[in-house]
């Protein structure tokens, strides 16, 4: 078994006892960036499958206050909650989105950018099931090339947002992706981007059982032939330029990864083909960011 | 007057007098800033948009100059201010901010989600037209469409009554744990310059205490917000508001009476202006009232009995006190600033509707008056009244400028 390189805290502030499906990806990310931000921290959840797991009035699977605020407006309420603690002495709160892909990638875009402009200082986790699962499986701007959903049903016509080099480019101090195939990576990424400051952005990969169309049993392993075949490699950026590669490529085909899952199973071989190509792309694009060497950046003084 | 380029509005005509008080010379928007930084908000989340943006940057200036301790936060949509403004509140500090028009309509959204969360934010929103097309005239049609919020709407006739009134705001929305909004029209109250009684900070500290919340999101607490609810759930949240709401207007007397008491003006939720055996009363809200002063006094000089009612809270209309002070009156005439296609004027409706079922209801004329900021003078007031008195009124509302 692979060794641990990091010990994950599992101090119980996600309750087991939840609505989530069983088996889901989703809620075994929400227990390792939870119980990795602690118990000193006000969460911040829009309409999503975050929300009915941190569950209906008056119960809650979460053992912090959680406000649950509408889709476009997480990262703007994050900002006035920290705020809030700031003037009243409190910086010392963790102030923690957790959204969903719909939430981040598109009608809460606006509201992210802006933050990140501005460099609220928050921890938002955005967890990535590649559509409108809570819905019934539509499409949304991080839904991949050809994959099935409801409202594509002939496949999705368009590339998949990246939403990490977009918030890179914001030039915030901490990017990261995750995924739940690599628990301590991930455990260990909530932990440092809960001891920095200003914007702090997660992307975590969570396999989605229904959206995805697979087994109750396989979203670990879904999650890590992502990283292995190059789907979705784990990396941070930190002040939107100096990149640190975890864990990426091994090789694996691109067929492995969707082989398994329903949402690809109308692809044609030269459609596989082309997915695989587009991965290798990707991947030395990364690769070759990841070695630039540069002059240190300007960082505005007032920062 | 001297006055200097920075600051054209402040500096050479301040006097401060006896009871701490400043007099100063300012637009309807400073004074809205004024009004703000005397009740210590400690975040201002804001957007820009004209004919509101004064107010910000007034409020820029005296955080800058050290007189307004505040944190601004720059959103990059009123959404998001308002998204902020909602959870600082909720986090258990005082809140303000300022929209108008667009702006107003982008929070809609979170207008009803910061009554639902009995969020008490107060905020300046100035009256301006709706696109399409474009435009940036007075038009209060912003802030009525927004009525079905659950905000407390006051509509202020000057300056000197938005700065008051936002001091008042706080008092009642804390009390009532209900957002209102402090509401006066673009440019002929927003930009137009008069004569301000700034009141001394001490004396605003004792009016208004600081906001120290019960309920709030405090991990000491472990207390949240917003989570899926059930039907009797909702069905008793939307009841507890709705009662909430309709204890604003004795909430509302009761700030200003003690407001008065300190600080010698008072404007009351309604204003009666020689209704005293007026057998014609004008009802209207906003700047207009100062040209219907006028139009009342020309045509009690002569020699007809003509009184005005003007409305300052509109939402929650206050039903009992607009029917006492109307009742014997044999004719009322409606003049407003706003129209809602396919109903009319707003007000006029809200007043026919709350009159339903007095024994001897005035008669009702509404006319919809000034538009898109058509001027209305004193003189076409004067000759709408005379008109109104000889006729019976129709069931609609009646186009007039």
């Amino acid at each position: 078994m692979e060794q641990l390189h990091y010990e994950i805290d599992e101090s119980e502030v996600f309750s087991s006892g939840h609505n989530a499906c069983p088996g889901c990806g989703e809620a075994l990310a929400i227990r390792y960036v939870l119980n990795t931000m602690g118990p000193n921290t006000i969460g911040v959840v829009p309409p999503s499958c975050i929300a009915i797991i941190s569950g209906p009035q008056p119960y809650s699977s979460m053992r912090i206050p959680v406000y649950q605020t509408t889709l476009e407006a997480s990262a703007a309420s994050a900002a006035g909650i920290k705020r809030a603690l700031k003037r009243q002495g409190k910086d010392d709160v963790n102030v923690l989105v957790m959204a969903g892909d719909g939430g981040t990638y598109d009608i809460g875009f606006q509201a992210l950018s802006g933050a990140a402009e501005r460099n609220e200082d928050m921890v938002y986790v955005c967890l990535d099931n590649e559509g409108y699962m809570n819905t019934g499986a539509q499409k949304s701007g991080s839904t991949p090339y050809l994959a099935y959903t409801a409202s594509t049903p002939g496949g999705k016509p368009s590339d998949k947002k990246d939403i990490t080099e977009i918030m890179a480019a914001h030039r915030i101090p901490y990017v990261a992706t995750a995924t739940v195939g690599y628990p301590d990576d991930l455990a260990r990424k909530v932990a440092k981007a809960r001891d920095m400051k200003g914007m702090r952005f997660i992307v975590v990969l969570t396999p989605c059982l229904a959206g995805w169309g697979i087994p109750e049993n396989s979203a670990v392993r879904v999650s890590r032939l992502a990283v292995e075949t190059g789907f979705f490699p784990l990396y941070e950026v930190e002040d939107g330029e100096h990149y640190t590669i975890n864990h990426g490529h091994i090789g694996r085909p691109v067929q492995e990864y969707l082989g398994i899952q329903r949402r690809y199973r109308h692809l044609s071989p030269e459609q596989v083909a082309e997915m695989q190509a587009g991965v290798d792309h990707k991947w030395a694009l990364l690769q070759a960011r990841s070695k630039l060497e540069c002059e240190p950046q300007f960082v505005p003084s007032t920062g | 007057m001297t006055t200097t380029a920075g600051d054209p509005t402040t500096t050479a005509d301040d006097a401060m007098t006896a009871t701490g008080e400043t007099r100063m010379l300012l637009t309807g928007n400073h004074a809205v800033s004024y009004g703000a930084m005397l009740s210590r908000p400690e975040l201002v989340p804001i957007y820009p948009i004209t004919p509101q943006t004064p107010i910000a940057e007034k409020i820029s200036e005296l955080q800058l100059s050290g007189q307004f301790d505040v944190d601004i936060m720059t959103a990059e949509s009123e959404h998001s201010a308002m998204s902020a403004c909602i959870t600082a509140s909720l986090t258990g500090v005082r809140v303000f901010t300022a929209t108008a028009s667009q702006g107003l309509l982008l929070m809609h959204e979170m207008l009803h989600y910061a009554s639902g969360a009995r969020a008490p934010i107060v905020m300046a929103e100035v009256n301006r037209t709706l696109g399409s097309p474009w435009g940036f005239w007075p038009d209060q049609s912003d802030s009525l469409s927004q009525r079905d919020t659950s905000w407390i709407q006051f509509y202020c006739e000057h300056g000197q009554e938005s700065l008051d009134t936002v001091i008042q705001a706080f008092r009642v929305a804390e009390e009532l744990l209900l957002p209102a909004m402090v509401i006066h029209e673009a440019f002929y109250v927003s930009h137009a310059l008069e004569p301000v009684v700034v009141p001394a900070q001490e004396r605003v500290d004792e009016y208004l205490p600081p906001f120290n919340p019960v309920h709030r999101l405090d991990t000491q607490l472990g207390e949240s917000w917003g989570n899926v609810v059930n039907q009797d759930m909702f069905y008793r949240h939307r009841k507890a508001l709705t009662e909430s709401m309709a204890l604003v207007p004795q909430a509302a007397i009761d700030a200003d009476a003690d407001y008065e008491r300190m600080f010698g003006r008072g404007y009351g939720i309604l204003e009666r202006y020689r209704m005293d055996g007026a057998d014609t009363v004008i009802v209207g809200f906003g700047s207009m009232c100062g040209t219907a002063r006028v139009a009342v006094d020309a045509l009690r000089d002569a020699g007809h009995a003509v009184g005005l009612l003007k409305i300052k809270l509109f939402n929650p209309f206050p039903i009992e006190h607009v029917r006492q002070a109307v009742a014997g009156v044999p004719k009322l005439v409606v003049v407003e600033r706003n129209v809602s296609p396919g109903i009319g004027g707003v007000l006029g409706q809200t007043l026919k509707s709350a009159l339903y079922g007095m024994s001897h209801p005035p008669a009702v004329h509404s006319y919809l008056a000034g538009v898109g900021g058509v001027n209305v003078s004193a003189r076409t007031l004067v000759e709408m009244i005379t008109k109104a008195m000889a006729d019976e009124p129709v069931a609609e509302s009646v186009w007039q400028r």
